[in-house]
Order: C-alpha cells, then structure tokens, then sequence
C-alpha cells in the first residue's frame, strides 16, 4: 500500500514537472524544472532496482546536462543582446547615410 | 507486480508528453529538452520492463543498454545545443525558419 | 485574424487527439507485453563466472555487449569531433567566480574525484563502473572551469587528444589482442578477463571525463606556441 502510494506520488511529480518543463514560458525555470526532473528520475531508477542507472542519471542527466543547458541558454542570451545592438548600430548607420 | 506497469505507463506518457513539447515549440532549446523528455519515457519503460519478473533479479542486459543511451543522448545533446548557438549566430533567430530565403 | 486563429486551435485539436491516439496505442502495446518471460537476466547469470566481473550490469556493458560499450565511446569521440570542428564558440566571461564557488571548488574537486576512483573500482562487483565515474569526473571538470580554471596550452595540444582517444583506443587495442590470441574480437577470457576489464574501464573513465569536460567548454582549447 504505502510502495503503490509512493510509486503514484512520484509518477504524478514526474509527468506534473516534464509538463512545467516543457510548457513553462520562461525558459531558465524550465531548464531548471528540467533538472529536478532528472534528480526525481534517478529515484524512479532506484525504485526499479537498477542502482547502476540511478548512478549515471544523476551525475550526468541531473549534473552534466543541467550545466550544458545553463551554459548554452547563457551563450544564447548573449548572442541576441549582441545582435540586438548590431541592427540597431545598422539602422542608425541607414538613417546618417 | 503492476507497479512495473505504472512506471511503463509513465514512461509512454512521458514519450507522448515531449513529443507534443517538440511538435508545437519552435524554440530551439525547448525542441531538445522535449527531445530529452522523450528518450528519458522510453528508457523508462525498457527498464520498466527489465523489473518485470518479480522472482527473478531484474534484467542487467536493458540497464546496460539504457546506461549507454544516457551517456549517447549527453553527448548529443552538447553537440545538439552548440548548432544551435550557431544558428543563432548565422540568422539572429532562435528557430528554423521555414524557407531558406529569410 | 481570427480565421487564422481559428485554424491553429483546430489544428492544435487535431494534435492532441493524434497525441492520445498514440498514447493510448503505446500504452495498449506495453501493457499487452507479457512479464514472464525469462529475457536475458538467467542466461547473464549463468556465464557470470566466465566474464572476469562479479557485478552483472558491468559484465553486460564490458563483456558480453562489448560492441555497445566500443560504439559509445565512438559516439562520444565524433560528438567532440563535431563540437570542435564546429568551434569558435566565444568563451564564458571571465567574471571572479567568487569566494563560496572557489573555496567549495577546491574543496569538492579532490572529493568527486575520490568517488570518481571508488566507483570505477567498485563497479566489478557493485552498482557503478566506468561511465558513472567518467561522468562524476566530467562535472569535477565542468566545477573547475566555472570556477576559472582554464586548460594549460602545454597540455592542450597532443596530450589532450591522446587522452580524448586513449578510451576507445585501448578499447579497440585489447580487443585486437584477443583476436591475435586466438579469442574472437571482443572476447575476453576467464584467466585476464578481470583485469583487462578494468585496465579498459580505466582509461575509458578519463577519456569520458575529460570528452564530457570538453563538450562542456564548446570550443578546442588554444594550443600555445610551445607544445
């Protein structure tokens, strides 16, 4: 009784934060919802009995691919601020010309 | 043992779930989160399965094959996020655009 | 405008009654699977014995489906191949990392790179082995290089890439080996089983280490003039 309780509280959480994670408009809470998902997978590999996945999955699909993630949603932001200053240096440049 | 079958349920759902996510962004970064929510559902039902005998120890051969899938879909997703800075570097924009004019 | 509107939410409709269609499909196709069978596990357990380990998930990875492990390691080395050869990503700012993230960094780095140690050796005959302490030691990397810290140019040139290689190739190596032994490739046996496997695991765990490191900073690191 108690394992079907904790086995459906942490499905529920699961799917609730894929949901949020995929759906949430900002985009650094989703990659940070994305994250949490992978530590709660790594207790649903436990509770599957493979230890040895629960393992990799928090280093690398919690750890490593969370950091991919902030990395390349940093890199991205900068790239659009830098574009942004770009046109809009252009389009003083049209108006003097 | 069907708590075997929730967790192969939820991993179907989680499949169905990113494939939405990917169909309807178009937002870069959230088509690889959704293509990673998608791999997660479908290792989630391998393993699942694997747990399926309850007087049998679970399979090693799937917990095997999803350690290498994980590590494969890390790798692709670094790969997956470094064009997609550059895409954003050649056209400014943070989605495929839908003819190869603009 | 509106008609436009109109057109999406039936198109979105549209989807998600595909989606549940699948799903239910999916889920119709899981549950229609039956549990019983007997799958691999019994036949893994009774060649335990002759795989050199005593832990059946790292004989699968390292032993029985060798060719899996081979090929992943190849994933990983063209992923970096493709990341490198893309390149140019501009380096992170080179902000002060501050003194929580610098102190907490030199105090965690030797610790994950303890675990990183016991897991690979713990892996012969308890949950862990060489990809969970590559991946251990690939975030002590990616810890280091948010707290500042940058490859030596001396280092970057030819002994990075023999360290990024070293894992599939003394994976390749040790198979061949075998196959001049007398063994077919890939096939270890009884007597130097254990012990190739871990010299394998070894070399495979910096080698994933320092590639998931490297995928994480984008872009080759400079070689100095003097390598």
């Amino acid at each position: 009784m108690l394992h079907w309780a904790f086995d459906s509280l942490l499905g529920l959480s699961l799917l609730w934060l894929a949901w949020r994670a995929l759906t949430s408009p900002d985009l650094f809470k989703a990659i940070v919802l994305f994250i949490s998902f992978g530590l709660l997978m790594s207790l649903a590999w436990v509770r599957l009995g493979a230890p040895d996945v629960a393992l990799a999955e928090a280093a690398i699909g919690a750890g490593l691919t969370g950091a991919l993630l902030l990395a390349a949603l940093a890199r991205l932001e900068s790239i659009g601020e830098a574009g942004r200053q770009k046109g809009s240096i252009g389009e003083t440049g049209a108006h003097d010309r | 043992m069907s708590g075997v079958f929730l967790y192969a349920l939820l991993g179907v759902g989680l499949f169905v779930l990113g494939l939405y996510a990917l169909i309807i962004h178009a937002h870069l970064l959230r088509k690889i989160l959704a293509i990673n929510v998608m791999g997660t559902g479908v290792f989630l039902v391998l393993v699942a399965l694997a747990a399926g005998n309850p007087d049998a120890p679970p399979d090693p051969v799937p917990h095997a094959m999803v350690i290498t899938g994980i590590v494969v879909a890390v790798s692709a997703t670094a790969l997956a996020l470094i064009l997609m800075l550059k895409v954003s570097v050649a056209t400014g924009k943070n989605h495929l655009s839908d003819s190869t004019r603009d | 405008m509106t008609d436009n509107r109109k057109t999406g939410k039936a198109l979105r409709l549209l989807l998600v009654s595909l989606l549940c269609a699948i799903a239910a499909w999916l889920g119709y196709a899981v549950l229609g699977l039956s549990l019983s069978h007997v799958g691999l596990g019994q036949l893994v357990g009774a060649n335990l014995e002759a795989s050199g380990v005593s832990h059946p998930v790292t004989a699968v990875l390292l032993n029985f489906r060798g060719y899996d492990t081979l090929l992943e390691m190849g994933v990983l080395l063209v992923a970096l191949l493709g990341v490198w050869s893309l390149g140019g990503m501009p380096d992170y700012d080179e902000s002060s990392p501050g003194p929580v993230l610098d102190i907490l960094s030199r105090l965690l780095i030797p610790m994950l790179m303890l675990v990183a140690g016991y897991l690979l050796w713990v892996g012969a005959h308890a949950p862990g082995g060489a990809f969970q302490a590559g991946s251990v030691l690939g975030a002590a990397g990616v810890l280091m290089m948010l707290a500042g810290w940058r490859l030596d140019s001396r280092f970057a040139g030819l002994l990075l890439r023999v360290v990024m290689v070293s894992g599939l190739g003394v994976f390749v190596m040790v198979s061949t080996a075998m196959l001049l032994i007398g063994n077919g490739f890939l096939e270890f046996s009884p007597p130097m089983a254990g012990e190739l496997i871990l010299l394998i695991e070894a070399v495979a765990t910096m080698s994933i280490g320092a590639t998931l490191a490297a995928l994480f900073l984008g872009s080759r690191p400079a070689v100095g003039p003097d390598k």
